[in-house]
């Protein structure tokens, strides 16, 4: 019982040496320092959250910690979860974080500020779902906010070019990612606070406890109120469409570790609170919460992953990968939410279950992903799929790892993410029970985009391993590529260990997630019965083992190379060049690039993506005839963005601009302003008294 | 005995998958030749063709890697634990708990994802090409496989394939049902184009531009060629027959006896023959579809797929 | 149902097959057994050649009855059906063509100009006959060689 406790103080502890290594230690220290300790942080943050997700729960108070309210901890199996995962991550991620910034000076990851925000930003990470109080849970939050801010901005030099390279003064992209990632960041958290103060009035107390009991003595239109405010708030930082504007820009700038830790780690805690607040706090809801849930769902899935078919930039098109996975994530939460309300538990608790076991998987496979990329990134300083290639010969260890990941990714056998989306798409199919219209509406719906996101995720990741690892260099960077040093590999190592044991042995998980799925109040074991390995429901009769589908995908591979063999003429091996077209050696420029493997993808989506083209062409002086030069420019923009945020962002620049009226620069004139106001505010207290 | 007829039938499974797709491919090549006034080469000739391609030396095209060498075997093995799982003799093997109906689809998409990933390990213009093509036509594909399975798989109350086969052979009125019909109709087109069939993609071009499957393995030769070629026409074998199980399910063993194996195999082959015969006929009838016009019969028969699914859950919720 | 309608009244026009070249199998073909993938190159040819190999493909001559079969590649080829004159720009192309066939491999020389230059000997454009610039296996002399001339070849490699 005392495990957590003594755990998350350990964690704590670490942190804050980590912090204050990192602010006092030189460089060649400080990085392996703060590395190992942040590690420390995951392994702690970790073994609390398994010792919660093996059945144990603490809660306490430190009424001094926080002014006025006190700190209020908890911790039970849905918080272990997310703890769980966020702590295995954060120890492997923190490894390979070591050798990511080792090598590039004292600049970007391996700066002062960096290395002493990286423990604060991890411990933050394994610490938000302890919170169990309004205060604590927001103070938390933004402490994520502000110190994975804070390493978003760590490579604003320019900080990822391989050694010896001039830097670059300033990188105006990474300084725009902090922007839109700050402003994003904090309408969330204003809107977290709207909608918690709101939900904390009406229940008369701001501890979790007391809004459990307060929350269904709330009116109906309330409680719609504060799961809208919460969930908009939740799911933009879980990077679902149309919030998800800041993650295709701050994943991709921040330090690889970085964008590893905030795409596994950090957008499931939008997860986390979506389903702690809608689930457990607010106790489930009508119909319509969930559908809504459903709908952006389905929507991120579906436009997450079509934007990481176009993007060109690996990291970007991982991130957009995270949108789409957090997409499904969201897609089993609201499902979960609309069998709840309509009285279907152990249906939920499948949904739901499906859903936290995706977010386990993902968390896995796209840390690796992140990390793969960091090392191409680290090598080569090129993030653009159009100039990369051939570096699976050149990079042997991480290709393999990338490929292993990717694997994951595309939701095929026997990858890890296969087995979550096969337990999602089990619990949408058998959803049939439930009468509704809208259920039986939206049900197919979600059911299509679902497949229709997988499909397209094998095209995605096709081409990231395809046009990035294999073939030929396109770039002299690209064929100067090494080895990543083995630190990093190390890490790799790590998770790769987890995407493979959730692979072929996801049943370990069973209990846990049973327990997690009964802490929101779900019968956890009522639906799920979890074999020794693979994934069998009692009242439905479906089975999957993995274990099985990898033995006698063995076995076949075994029988389709040994038999030919035992037939043919063992004839030897022999090697030829290429086959040319008779026409001499082709050169790297005629390999098929990111932007033309995405091209027919982009045809078909032509009218959801809508390409910008542009051709620009300049004629000699002499004649109109002559062409000099042509000028082809061609850019996938994100439409949502475009649409949705731009027309505000504009409308806000021009108030801005008509305010500045007001602002004459004369004292006077300010001091009316006071005094007009002060009038305005009394004769207003007058007629309203 | 009982465990002897299960193995039986998983191991006659894929012998007649193995065996059988050659003369299934030669078959068809034969109608046609026919219906164009040919003599055509006789069935056996992709058994020749095999039989060559295994004698020949073994090339490794310089440049290429692990994924070049090992998705040969991997489109063969996934596609012969798919034929393992589908219940295309009976429905009661000692397997038939794991023949669940994503794991299917998924497994052919796997082969299918090893191929493009080899065409893109050439570094050669037309193999990043021919991958393009396919995994643009298989991401289409993939979704409308699985609604369709689904749409089949909500009266079963499963995606257990054994079960909806047996539960169709009692319940012949499931097929019939419109649901039942239009899935019918989007899993043919997705069987097309999955096995690189006129209209989508056609089989025996020799243009560079207008491939789709073929210049992903451009590259091949001799023994690797042999396999890539079996398992092309080992899925289109798989998937006529898992077309066949679905909504033509009688004959197939529901129980466990020799005769009953036997009698399957002699049907399989005959509606597997059938399927393939009109098929093959209608390639004669067809012309090739414009590679930018694929995606619109795809995303039609991604609809149908889709409509099957919502007729399935209103016809069944309601009832 | 026109298509339909001139199946049915067509019928068969593939001729009736003369008889099976017996003892004339090219030796390094036997291993073959059967099946023979064609690559065509036309090193140079006036394209006389390809009409009628064209020809040999079509319903009427039908070669691919004897397991003869054009492929795209010549990875997947046996046979390269070597047609025209080698002209200087097609030498190498051509010299890389049969490398890029696996063993065994044949090479067919089709029409007079493959096998001696033909009309275009001395040509200054014109490199040599094809045997000047890869070793060949069987030659079907013509001007055009007949379609005829050319299946029997192929049926000299098939043995069928």
């Amino acid at each position: 019982m005392s495990a957590i406790p003594a755990a998350l103080a350990t964690a704590t502890a670490l942190a804050a040496t980590g912090a204050l290594a990192g602010l006092g230690l030189p460089y060649r220290l400080r990085v392996a320092v703060v590395g190992v300790l942040t590690a420390g942080v995951g392994v702690a943050g970790g073994t609390a959250g398994v010792a919660a997700l093996g059945g144990s729960r603490w809660r306490a108070v430190y009424s001094g910690l926080v002014p006025l309210a006190g700190a209020h901890v908890a911790v039970d199996a849905l918080a272990g979860l997310f703890m769980a995962v966020a702590g295995a991550v954060l120890a492997a991620v923190a490894v390979y974080g070591i050798g990511y910034a080792t090598g590039h000076g004292a600049h970007g990851l391996g700066s002062r500020t960096a290395q002493a925000v990286l423990p604060v930003f991890a411990l933050s990470l394994v610490l938000v779902p302890v919170a169990a109080a309004v205060s604590t849970f927001l103070l938390l939050w933004e402490l994520m906010a502000l110190t994975s801010l804070f390493l978003v901005l760590a490579e604003h030099r320019g900080g990822h070019l391989p050694l010896g390279r001039s830097r670059e003064r300033g990188s105006p992209s990474v300084r725009q990612a902090g922007t839109w990632y700050a402003v994003m960041t904090h309408l969330g958290l204003v809107l977290l606070l709207a909608g918690f103060a709101l939900f904390a009035a009406q229940a008369g107390g701001e501890t979790f406890a007391t809004l459990r009991a307060g929350a269904h003595g709330i009116p109906p239109t309330v409680r719609g109120l504060v799961f809208v405010l919460v969930a908009l708030a939740f799911t933009s930082k879980a990077g679902a469409v149309p919030l998800h504007a800041w993650l295709p820009r701050a994943h991709p700038e921040a330090p690889s570790p970085v964008s590893a830790l905030m795409s596994a780690a950090m957008v499931n805690l939008g997860i986390y609170g979506l389903v702690r607040t809608g689930l457990d706090l607010l106790g489930g809801g009508p119909a319509w919460w969930w559908l809504g849930l459903l709908a952006m769902g389905g929507a991120s899935a579906v436009y997450g992953i079509l934007q990481a078919a176009m993007a060109s930039d690996l990291k970007r098109l991982l991130a957009y990968s995270t949108s789409e996975n957090m997409g499904l994530v969201l897609t089993g939460v609201g499902a979960s939410g609309l069998f709840a309300a309509h009285g279907d538990k152990p249906l939920a608790a499948l949904a739901l279950a499906a859903a936290l076991l995706h977010v386990v998987n993902h968390a896995a496979f796209k840390a690796l992903l992140f990390c793969a990329a960091g090392s191409v990134l680290r090598a080569t300083g090129l993030r653009d799929l159009d100039r990369l290639g051939g570096l699976r010969a050149r990079m042997p260890v991480t290709a393999a790892l990338f490929a292993l990941a990717a694997l994951g990714a595309v939701a095929l056998p026997p990858g890890n993410g296969f087995i979550s989306e096969w337990l999602l798409l089990q619990s949408l199919v058998h959803g049939l029970a439930v009468p509704g219209v809208a259920v039986a509406v939206v049900l197919p719906l979600s059911v299509a985009l679902i497949a229709l996101s997988t499909g397209i995720a094998a095209a995605v990741f096709v081409k990231a391993l395809g046009v990035g690892f294999f073939a030929r260099p396109r770039d002299e960077r690209a064929a100067a590529a090494r080895e990543a040093p083995p630190l990093m590999l190390a890490g790799m190592t790590l998770l790769a260990a987890g995407v493979v044991a959730l692979a072929l042995v996801p049943g370990l998980l069973g209990h846990g997630l049973d327990r997690a799925v009964g802490a929101v109040g779900l019968p956890g074991s009522g639906a799920l019965t979890w074999g020794g390995l693979g994934v069998r429901l009692t009242d439905i009769s479906a089975r999957l083992e993995p274990l099985w589908v990898v033995a006698a995908l063995t076995a076949a591979i075994v029988l389709a190379t040994g038999l030919p063999r035992l037939y043919g003429r063992r004839r030897r091996r022999v090697n030829a060049r290429l086959w040319d077209c008779g026409g001499g050696a082709p050169t790297p420029r005629m390999t098929y690039t990111a932007t033309s493997f995405a091209e027919p993808l982009q045809r078909v989506f032509d009218d959801v993506l809508a390409p910008e083209q542009d051709v620009d062409v300049t004629p000699v002086r002499e004649s109109a005839y002559l062409v000099e030069r042509v000028r082809f420019q061609h850019r996938v923009p994100d439409r949502i963005e475009h649409r949705l945020y731009e027309p505000v962002l504009r409308a806000l620049a021009s108030t801005g601009r008509a305010a500045r009226r007001l602002a004459g620069g004369s004292v006077h004139l300010y001091l009316g302003y006071g005094f007009a106001g002060l009038v305005v505010l009394l004769l207003a207290l007058v007629v309203g008294w | 005995m009982r465990n002897t007829i299960g193995y039986a039938a998983v191991v006659g499974q894929v012998v007649v998958l193995a065996a059988g797709a050659p003369l299934l491919t030669g078959w068809m090549r034969q109608v046609r030749a026919r219906l164009e006034g040919r003599a055509g080469a006789g069935v056996l000739q992709p058994w020749r063709d095999t039989r060559k391609l295994l004698r020949k030396e073994p090339i490794t095209p310089v440049g290429t890697g692990p994924a070049f060498r090992a998705a040969p075997a991997l489109l063969v093995a996934t596609t012969v634990v798919a034929g393992a799982l589908v219940p295309l003799l009976s429905t009661d093997t000692p397997v038939s708990g794991h023949a669940d109906l994503i794991v299917v689809v998924a497994l052919v998409s796997l082969g299918t994802l090893a191929l493009a990933l080899a065409g893109l390990d050439t570094g050669t213009a037309f193999g990043g090409m021919g991958a393009s093509r396919e995994m643009t036509v298989a991401s289409l594909v993939e979704p409308t496989l699985l609604l369709s399975v689904f749409a089949l798989s909500i009266p079963a109350g499963t995606t257990n394939v054994p079960a909806i086969v047996s539960g169709a052979i009692h319940s012949p009125a499931r097929l019939a049902s419109p649901a039942g019909l239009l899935a019918v109709a989007a899993l043919a087109v997705a069987v097309l184009a999955e096995t690189s069939r006129i209209p989508v993609d056609n089989p025996s071009t020799h243009l560079e531009l207008t491939m789709i499957h073929e210049a992903m393995v451009l590259e091949y030769a001799g023994p690797d060629l042999a396999l890539v070629e079996l398992g092309a026409q080992m899925r289109l074998t798989l998937l006529l027959g898992l077309l066949s199980s679905l909504f033509v399910p009688w004959g197939i063993a529901t129980g466990l006896s020799w005769t009953s194996l036997v009698v399957a195999a002699v049907l399989f082959a005959v509606k597997v023959a059938v399927l393939g015969a009109v098929l093959a006929a209608a390639e004669v009838f067809w012309a090739k579809v414009r590679l930018f016009r694929v995606p619109e019969l795809l995303a039609g028969s991604f609809l149908l797929a889709l409509l099957a699914v919502t007729a399935s859950y209103f016809l069944n919720g309601a009832s | 149902m026109g298509l339909l309608r001139k199946i049915r009244t067509t019928g068969r026009v593939a001729e009736p097959a003369p008889p099976r070249p017996e003892g004339q199998v090219q030796p390094s073909a036997r291993q073959l057994g059967g099946s023979v993938q064609v690559r065509c190159v036309d090193a140079g040819s006036c394209n006389g050649c390809e009409i009628e190999i064209a020809a040999a493909f079509n319903p009427v001559y039908d070669a691919e009855r004897y397991g003869a079969r054009q492929v795209a590649s010549p990875r997947h080829a046996d046979v390269a059906l070597v047609t025209g004159p080698v002209t200087r720009n097609m030498a190498a192309p051509l010299r890389r063509t049969v490398a890029a066939m696996g063993e065994p491999r044949l090479v067919v020389a089709v029409g007079d100009c493959a096998i001696n230059c033909g009309e275009f000997a001395g040509g200054y454009g014109v490199e040599g006959a094809v045997a000047d610039v890869v070793p060949v296996d069987l030659a079907v002399p013509g001007c055009p060689p007949e379609p005829e001339a050319i299946v029997a070849a192929l049926r000299r490699v098939t043995g069928r």
